[in-house]
Formats: C-alpha cells, structure tokens, sequence
C-alpha cells in the first residue's frame, strides 16, 4: 500500500526547498533547511528501517538537486537514527496514539517544538560538518548551524501549524 | 550463520542506519576522478533539466521586464544605424565603452579609381588626410582585405592592392587557425596564394581563409577566401595553397579604411626587439 499523503508531501518538500527555500539568499551563512519535515512528519506506526530509507531518498534527493554528493543523505539518515530516541525522550511516559503523526495535537506543542528543535539541531551538525568536511573552520560552521537552525525551526514549526490547520479544517 | 543473520534483524534499525550512512559517507568522500565525475555528470543530467525548466518558467515570468529591455536595446541599435545619420564626410563614429578598449576604427569611403590588370595595383580612395586617414592603415570590405594606404594627399589617399607583389597579408586557415601568409602572384585577379601551411595540416577543397589578426593593420578573421588547390612545390617544405579571392576587385566601389588605434603603440614595442635580430 503506498501512502499517497506522503508521496505528496514527498514532492511538495523536496520542491518548496529546491525550487524556493535554495534560490533566496537571507544572509551569507543562513541556509535554512525545510524538507527534514518530512522525516519530523512520518507517522509513529512506520517502522524505524522504513524511516531510515526514506530519508536516505529524501536526503540523495536534496542532493541531486544541491549538487552536494550525499550530505543531506548522511545527515537525514543520521537523524532518522536519532528519530525514535528523541521521541522517546521528548514523549516521556505518554503513550501517542499509533495511527497520528508527529503534531501538536498528538504531542503538545512543547514537546513537538523540542522534538523538532534536537532532530533539527542533530542533522545539520551533521550536514554543515560534512559540507566543510572539516574541523578547521570549526567555529565558523558551528555559527552555521546554529543561525540555520533557527530558520529551519522556524518554517518548520510554521508549517506543523500550518497542516494542523488545514486538518482541522477538513474535520469540521 | 543463522544467528548472524537473527542477531542483525535483531538490531536491523541500527545496521540499516549503519550501511546507509556509509553508503551516503562514501558517495561524498570519494575522491576518485571517475566515480566524482560520474556522479556530476548523473546528477547534473536530472538537475539540470529541472533548473532549465524551472528557468523556462522564470523568464516566461520575466518577460515583460525582458521585453522593456530588449524595446531599449533596440532603440539604441536603431539610433546607431548608419542611415539614421546625415552623413558628413569626414565623421568617423565611435561606440563609448567603459569596458572594452576600442581597437579599430572604420571610417566609410568610396573607391574613385583602380585597376586589377597590372602587376602591381593601386586604387584611390576619396577620403584624404582632411578626414584623418593616415598611411599605413588598412582598407577592407566586409568581404575582404582590399589593402593598405601607401599615402594620403588632402582629400584622396592611395592604396596599395592586395593584388601588389609588395603586400603580405598574414592569415590562418579558419578551422584550426594555422597561419600563412598571403599573396597575389599576379595572374588571375581572383586568385591568391597562401604559403607556409605546414605539410602535416590537411587542406580541404573550399577550407574558409580569414585574416590571422597578427598584423597591426588589419583586426582578426576578416573574410579572404577559399582554398581551391594545393600542393608542396618542389624544393620547398610547405604547402602552398591557391585561394579563390572572396572579393572581386574589379567591382569594388565602397571600403572600409580601418584604423588601429594601438598600431603605434605596438609597433614601437615591437620595434625593441628588432635590432637584436
């Protein structure tokens, strides 16, 4: 069974951030990184292999259009690793309903935002080291991360919102 | 073995996480020439489409910002179009640019008196030092090179012909760029020679000839002609070529007279070398 909402979401992702996110310069440095959505949105019911290989795809495919060899495949695998982890972590003892996604509605809005902050923060650690390739520019990359961090954390959690909307409205 | 295999489905999420993340390591580590090219080359097949579609899209949507700019070009081509001008005779007009340098300039004249039957040929042109010209400029026409102005009196000047045992032009073969020189022999008016094309370079029938640009007199790839025959003359070591002439002489009523902005500057460079030789 494929699941077309994702497939969707998929190529909705992958274009906003190449076609869009990619061509506005904000500020040197600043390179904020939308489609780890998709990696954020994956139900809890997919199993942890499955979310490996669809950040794989998801990462090669950034790729291909960043002209950057693998490096989003690397840091979106590695944070598709950390994915169950932090879920755990963030979740503490509660148990989410299976069948939802990962949104303020299952979570709460406090342990999404720290959920998506620490997978955000974890793959462009990641992806910006393996951008240098290097520890020599180590304070530079890590002003880097941290200023495109915090662009990314912003979209995407205007864009949790943004799909919690539009769910409610299809509800009502 | 079987445990092996039970052990990593047991921790599968850990070696897929692990293989994955190797396989993407290596993609971008690799420092081999092929492998990196070949991925380039893949992944900009796939990109590179999308981008010159999405481009496609852009300048649809730029259009009509491009359309105003390109209303302006025209306008300024058209205000630069030579029939737009009541010509005064001795007007030479130049093109401002900060970014180029001008190199040579073209100066408008028409021919009153030739000849293509002598040995040695003239022609006279109605422009004169009154209008600026000088020796040793060029005269050409879009066709080709005509010659060069031997001397000027008030308002004519005097070219020597190409069709003149005295004048050498230097010119290439325009598709490999090898060099020659080029001269009349005297027989036919629409027949040339071109010498010194080395024996290892392989001649066409119709192979196009162009000015070289090496000379101070005349600027590059100024059309000549083409090769009709060739062969290695006896006690030579070279080709030479017999060149079909682009230009008739014997219908010619307007040049170019081209001035080298920069011909005495080079030449005085040029010059330093020469006592040494």
């Amino acid at each position: 069974m494929i699941n077309w909402r994702l497939v969707w979401l998929f190529v909705f992702l992958v274009a906003l951030q190449v076609l869009i996110i990619n061509q506005v310069t904000l500020r040197e440095m600043i390179n904020p990184q939308l489609y780890p959505l998709f990696v954020l949105m994956l139900p809890f019911r997919i199993k942890g292999s499955i979310v490996l290989i669809l950040a794989f795809v998801m990462g090669l495919t950034i790729d291909i259009f960043s002209y950057s060899l693998a490096i989003h495949a690397a840091a979106t695998v590695f944070m598709a690793f950390c994915r169950p982890a932090v879920l755990r972590l963030t979740l503490g003892p509660r148990q989410p309903d299976m069948e939802m996604a990962p949104s303020f509605l299952s979570m709460g809005g406090f342990a999404l935002a720290l959920y998506a902050l620490s997978l955000i923060l974890l793959h462009h650690t990641m992806l910006f080291f393996l951008e240098v390739f290097s520890l020599t520019e180590f304070t530079q990359t890590l002003t880097r991360i941290f200023l495109s961090a915090i662009f990314s954390f912003l979209i995407i959690m205007i864009a949790f919102a943004l799909f919690e909307r539009s769910k409610k409205r299809v509800a009502s | 073995m079987r445990n092996l295999f039970l052990f990593i489905l047991r921790y599968q999420f850990f070696f897929l996480f692990l293989l994955l993340f190797v396989v993407a390591l290596v993609l971008t580590g690799t420092r081999q020439h092929y492998q990196q090219a070949l991925m380039w080359h893949s992944t900009n097949q796939v990109a590179g489409r999308v981008y010159q579609y999405v481009n496609n899209v852009n300048s649809y949507l730029a259009l009509r910002e491009e359309n105003k700019r390109l209303h302006e070009q025209n306008n300024r081509l058209l205000n630069q179009v030579k029939d737009n001008f009541l010509m005064r005779e001795d007007t030479v007009f130049e093109v401002r640019d900060s970014l180029k340098e001008r190199r040579f300039t073209y100066m408008e004249s028409g021919v009153i008196n030739r000849s293509v039957t002598r040995r040695n040929n003239y022609l006279t042109l109605d422009k004169g030092r009154n209008h600026g010209v000088q020796a040793n400029m060029g005269v050409i026409t879009p066709n080709g090179v005509v010659g060069v102005i031997k001397s000027v009196s008030d308002n004519f000047s005097l070219v020597i012909s190409l069709l003149h045992s005295d004048v050498l032009v230097s010119v290439k073969l325009k598709k490999n760029d090898h060099m020659g020189s080029l001269q009349w022999e005297g027989k036919d008016y629409r027949v040339a020679h071109m010498y010194y094309i080395p024996p290892h370079v392989e001649l066409m029938s119709g192979d196009k000839i162009v000015t070289s640009g090496l000379s101070t007199i005349f600027p590059a790839n100024i059309p000549i002609g083409r090769v009709s025959d060739w062969e290695i003359r006896r006690g030579e070591t070279f080709y030479t070529a017999a060149v079909d002439l682009e230009l008739d002489f014997n219908k010619l009523t307007h040049v170019y007279i081209v001035k080298n902005l920069f011909q005495e500057e080079q030449e005085e460079l040029e010059m330093l070398i020469s006592p040494e030789i």
